[in-house]
């Protein structure tokens, strides 16, 4: 009965074969649920730690003198990280006319606009005063790099969200226009800003689409260049660095790419869009990876080559606890992680698998976080005046924080691939109908007559 | 317009701490537990840091008195997101509690990590509190505190020259730390007069400042005999 149900809504308006991306929409598992539920039991186990947290002071942390910064600013730059997935690849893929990121611009959107909110999250819960944040506002002041930061996040979080919105715009017509129960049907009514499909709206659809994707991507940039700031622009050893504002959006990338990977494993797997994410999205995407890792091998490399050949006691001290002191075990892995473990999965077509290339994003999210904790922590413990070290053991409230910004963030994402469609219909379907015939004409352009 | 500074006489310092002492029983610092202690929680204004010079076996240990170095191109005031830390008119760096957003940007930017933050809400002894000093205000928790060189000392010192109408004259206004310094290793002036004893001081052979090469330009000269190797 329900496999009718859904046919027939899907009548004239959707070519058939379209119909496994609305699925999600209208049919939730048993499986789904449960996932919500593990989701949300971390999350409240986390809103418990934050509120000990709010109530008795950041001293419930690990956090100490001269270690003020921890977890929380590590997944600061971590989450604000990750959300280069969506709006740069899939601006650079649109703007580069990639025929392939049809079926994946949108997953990756979404990750970017979702995940900023918990960047912002941490710095929050990072706040002594979090009762006082509006006073950056007021009081702001700008010869701080902390309010370039909250600046350029957000523009980004507002151009992201209309990136993310406006091609979204002819697929919520089209629930619209499908569905005939009350309140959803209701609320894409109003989302779907009256959207006809004429060709007029088509067209001003589609140049918004392309002035977007070229202004989110140097915002974009500049919102993690401007994260680097926030250490590079201190005098702290081995923070005040030229190389951190192209170093922290390589990294951003590489671990944003990654997020997007793992992200549509998932999708394929649990909502059964094997026919829309294939096995070439996956090796593209992984040889991007790859790219990345490489570049990321690169910069990690000029950056602690320089500090270790200048040997300036200050920097020595920090570069050491990396290497060999105590904070190796999270460095060495870190290299494992982002370089060693992607350069072997992704350079091999056997195993630039599907499988391979999630396992390997796996490997080089787990990285990116740890490479974020060896830039904050070693210079904090290693401080300038060499008279005092420092130390940090994290409780519970910053793992239990930690780990309910990450169940958050995948309960938002799954939540939204019940209320839109992760892939977008519209763009699959101009790729049949005119993608095709145009590709072929630019190719023939290319060529001698 | 006086340029205060401070002077220690590191060869003077017995590390007995009362300056120390002074400094928490003036500014009204609360105590902390020996666990928070053990988790470098301690606020102390004024601190003694211990400091091993040399290796094995030709060891030399030797201490050095810290407050804020009240620098006249302060790198913690730079990058408070909110000014909650700033230079006032005496040249002093000074914290506003009730703006502090507790961020901690300013402890981090701070070379000399002098800076300290309340990770949780100061508490006295019942017996201790009729003993807080009226004159300096209580922090909050999540905000951050420092040295101030006894400022509170300055406007009353101020208050008072003007009420008996006459200047602030040297000794008028001087820090708890150094009134309190049983060996007198410490000195307290106008850096910028001449005939000023931290003047002088400051330019003795025997004068050099923490981290000078960052170009902070603090306002604590240290003396010692020799060069120091800390």
């Amino acid at each position: 009965m329900a496999k009718d149900k859904l046919e027939n809504l899907l009548v004239d308006v959707v070519a058939k074969e379209d119909a496994p991306i609305l699925k999600p929409l209208l049919y939730t598992s048993k499986s789904f649920y449960r996932v919500v539920f593990v989701l949300v039991g971390i999350i409240l186990f986390g809103v418990l730690a934050w509120i000990l947290q709010l109530r008795s002071g950041l001293g419930i942390t690990g956090l100490n003198q001269p270690v003020f910064w921890g977890f929380y600013i590590t997944n600061f730059v971590f989450f604000i990280g990750i959300s280069h997935a969506g709006t740069l690849i899939s601006a650079i893929l649109r703007l580069a006319r990639a025929e392939w990121r049809r079926a994946i611009t949108r997953s990756a959107e979404v990750i970017t606009v979702l995940v900023l909110f918990f960047g912002v999250f941490n710095i929050v819960t990072d706040l002594g005063r979090p009762d006082r944040m509006l006073k950056i506002f007021l009081n702001g002041k700008l010869s701080s790099p902390l309010l370039w930061d909250v600046m350029s996040i957000s523009v980004y979080l507002t151009a992201s969200a209309i990136y993310l919105y406006l091609p979204l715009i002819p697929d919520i017509a089209l629930m619209r226009d499908t569905l005939n129960s009350g309140t959803r049907r209701f609320v894409y009514k109003v989302l779907a800003l009256k959207w006809k499909g004429t060709e007029q709206q088509w067209h001003l659809l589609e140049r918004a689409i392309s002035i977007m994707a070229v202004i989110v991507i140097p915002i974009a940039v500049s919102v993690h260049t401007v994260v680097s700031y926030v250490f590079a622009m201190t005098i702290q050893p081995m923070w005040h660095s030229t190389i951190f504002g192209p170093y922290f959006v390589t990294g951003a990338i590489f671990s944003g790419i990654a997020a997007l990977i793992i992200a549509m494993y998932f999708i394929r797997r649990s909502y059964h869009l094997e026919a829309y994410l294939k096995s070439i999205h996956f090796n593209n995407l992984g040889l991007l990876l790859l790219v990345m890792s490489l570049l990321w091998f690169y910069f990690t490399f000029t950056e602690n080559l320089t500090a270790f050949y200048g040997a300036e006691p200050a920097h020595l001290k920090v570069f050491w606890a990396k290497f060999t002191g105590g904070y190796a075990p999270y460095f060495w892995t870190m290299v494992l992680c982002c370089f060693i473990i992607p350069l072997i999965v992704l350079s091999n077509k056997k195993t630039r698998t599907i499988f391979g290339t999630m396992m390997a994003s796996v490997s080089v999210i787990i990285g990116m976080w740890l490479e974020r904790f060896t830039i904050v922590l070693p210079t904090l413990i290693n401080p300038r005046l060499p008279y005092q070290r420092g130390f940090y053991h994290p409780t519970w409230i910053e793992f239990a924080v930690t780990l309910a910004c990450f169940a958050s963030f995948i309960l938002l994402y799954i939540l939204f691939t019940k209320f839109f469609p992760i892939i977008s219909i519209w763009e699959i379907k101009e790729g049949k109908e005119r993608g095709i015939k145009e590709t072929e004409k630019r190719i023939k352009s290319y060529l001698p007559e | 317009m006086p340029r205060w500074g401070m002077v220690i006489d590191l060869d003077k310092c017995t590390a007995c701490q009362a300056c120390v002492v002074a400094c928490k029983a003036e500014n009204n610092i609360p105590f902390s537990s020996p666990e928070e202690a053990a988790k470098n929680r301690i606020i102390s204004w004024m601190t003694i840091l211990p400091i091993m010079e040399g290796e094995y076996p030709n060891l030399r240990a030797r201490f050095i008195p810290r407050p804020c170095m009240h620098c006249d191109k302060p790198p913690c005031v730079k990058v408070c997101p909110v000014g909650a830390t700033y230079k006032n008119r005496d040249g002093l760096i000074a914290q506003v509690y009730s703006r502090c957003i507790g961020c901690r940007y300013c402890t981090n930017n701070c070379p000399y990590t002098v800076k300290y933050f309340n990770w949780f809400k100061p508490e006295w002894p019942k017996e201790m509190k009729s003993y807080l000093n009226p004159d300096v205000s209580i922090r909050t928790k999540g905000v951050v505190e420092k040295c101030s060189f006894c400022h509170h000392r300055l406007q009353k010192a101020k208050e008072r020259a003007r009420a008996e109408n006459r200047q602030l004259e040297p000794g008028d206004y001087i820090p708890a730390c150094v009134q309190t310094c049983p060996t007198e290793a410490l000195y307290f002036g106008d850096l910028d007069d001449p005939k000023s004893t931290v003047a002088q001081l400051a330019r003795s052979p025997r004068a050099f400042r923490l981290l000078e090469e960052l170009g902070t330009e603090p306002k604590v000269y240290y003396l010692t005999e020799g060069e120091w190797h800390g």
